[in-house]
């Protein structure tokens, strides 16, 4: 279990960098997602599963539902125009 | 006196009662509300701004010829890196004066933390200490996270409320709301017909069983919107206006705020004039049990589920 924790650990970092270094910012909500799920896996392991509820539902839910909604608004996501 | 309470819109007069009403609003036509249209450049206009740019790229930020902006461009990474590294380490010497974990002399291991373990479960008749903490002990702090997340939602309405007066033609509407979204996705569709009721239920279950299990008011609030946000998704705004309209929004969050005011007042009262409260506290572990909490709940949640829905309307269409 320990190591598990260990590879969640690394995983969380390599998110935090790895979105600050993505040049495609759906790309960087993408990962910014992932990384709040990890977090809420973390949140078990640290027995506080109401963090994790929360963490789930608000972090990689809402939060990133409105990072799509602005980025659409202000034309940053563009695959569906050029396929078409 | 009388200006105050009087203004000019136009070429009619104001008053206070009016804009009490809603009938008028005395910055339209005053503030910029929404952005201009476009000036469409011609040929001419056209040469002359693509020459000045020239100009003025040449001049400024080209590298060969301005020496500031080269030694900039070497200096700003080496100093950015520098600042990161200089930052980490400070944190770092910060983190090793910080007292070991788990050590019986660290400063969070007070009274307080024995009070609530060993006499939370008798004073606030919630199994789930956190819950009895957060809104019985701390009830005050949980009363101003609602009002802020409250005050949030007012000031996105603010910002990004379509006015409503002006005609909307269809094609603004759809630029608006879906450009590139295919409407009515059957998988989209399939998938909300069958998550949504779970999620409602799911978010149900969390806020009522707050003060019972991992959960309560905030994070299945947190899950009803989620789960209003997918069916608006799946369904459109049609289907949702039917039970969810700005008044709505308006109703429920009043309701839910002063009824958390109004309780945890009556309770405040009571406490500090070491009065009874008179609400009964229950057997612990029942549903309708631990006093005031599961009510309290219940408010958090409505504010907490509608904050999220109008977040999502707003920022998508600017409208309910």
């Amino acid at each position: 279990m320990v190591y598990f924790t260990y590879i969640l650990m690394a995983f969380l970092i390599v998110c935090a960098i790895s979105v600050s270094f993505s040049n495609n910012i759906l790309n960087s909500v993408l990962i910014f997602m992932s990384y709040s799920l990890v977090m809420s896996i973390i949140w078990i392991l640290l027995e506080s599963p109401d963090l994790a509820i929360t963490e789930a539902a608000v972090g990689a839910g809402v939060t990133s539902v409105l990072f799509f909604v602005t980025l659409k608004k202000i034309h940053a996501i563009r695959g569906d125009e050029e396929n078409e | 006196m009388s200006k105050l309470w009087k203004w000019k819109q136009g070429t009619q007069q104001v008053g206070f009662k009016d804009w009490l009403d809603g009938k008028k609003d005395p910055f339209l036509n005053e503030v910029e509300m929404e952005p201009k249209q476009e000036k469409k450049p011609d040929a001419k206009m056209l040469r002359e701004r693509l020459r000045d740019r020239n100009l003025m790229y040449e001049n400024l930020y080209d590298a060969n010829k301005n020496k500031e902006i080269r030694l900039f461009e070497k200096i700003f990474p080496i100093a950015s890196i520098i600042f990161c590294i200089l930052f980490i380490v400070l944190m770092m010497i910060m983190v090793s004066y910080l007292p070991p974990v788990g050590n019986a002399s660290n400063p969070d291991n007070n009274e307080v933390t024995k009070r609530y373990i060993e006499n939370g479960l008798q004073e606030t008749g919630a199994v789930n200490i956190v819950t009895g903490m957060i809104l019985d002990y701390r009830a005050f702090d949980t009363f101003g996270e609602s009002n802020v997340l409250f005050i949030a939602t007012i000031t996105v309405l603010i910002m990004l409320k379509v006015n409503k007066k002006k005609e909307k033609t269809k094609a603004a509407e759809a630029q608006s709301d879906r450009l590139y979204e295919p409407k009515n996705d059957p998988i989209l569709q399939f998938a909300a017909r069958l998550f949504v009721p779970i999620i409602m239920m799911f978010g149900i279950y969390v806020i009522l069983n707050g003060h019972l299990s991992p959960g309560g008011g905030f994070s299945g609030g947190a899950i009803i919107g989620a789960g209003l946000i997918l069916h608006l998704n799946a369904f459109g705004f049609e289907k949702t206006e039917r039970f969810f309209t700005e008044k709505t929004y308006k109703t429920v969050c009043f309701a839910a705020l002063s009824f958390y005011c109004l309780a945890k007042s009556y309770s405040f009262f009571t406490g500090a004039n070491h009065l009874e409260s008179h609400i009964p506290l229950g057997k612990p572990g029942a549903i309708l049990s631990s006093g005031l909490i599961l009510p309290l709940n219940i408010c958090v949640g409505l504010v907490v589920a509608c904050t999220m829905y109008t977040f999502y309307a707003m920022f998508r269409k600017g409208d309910f």
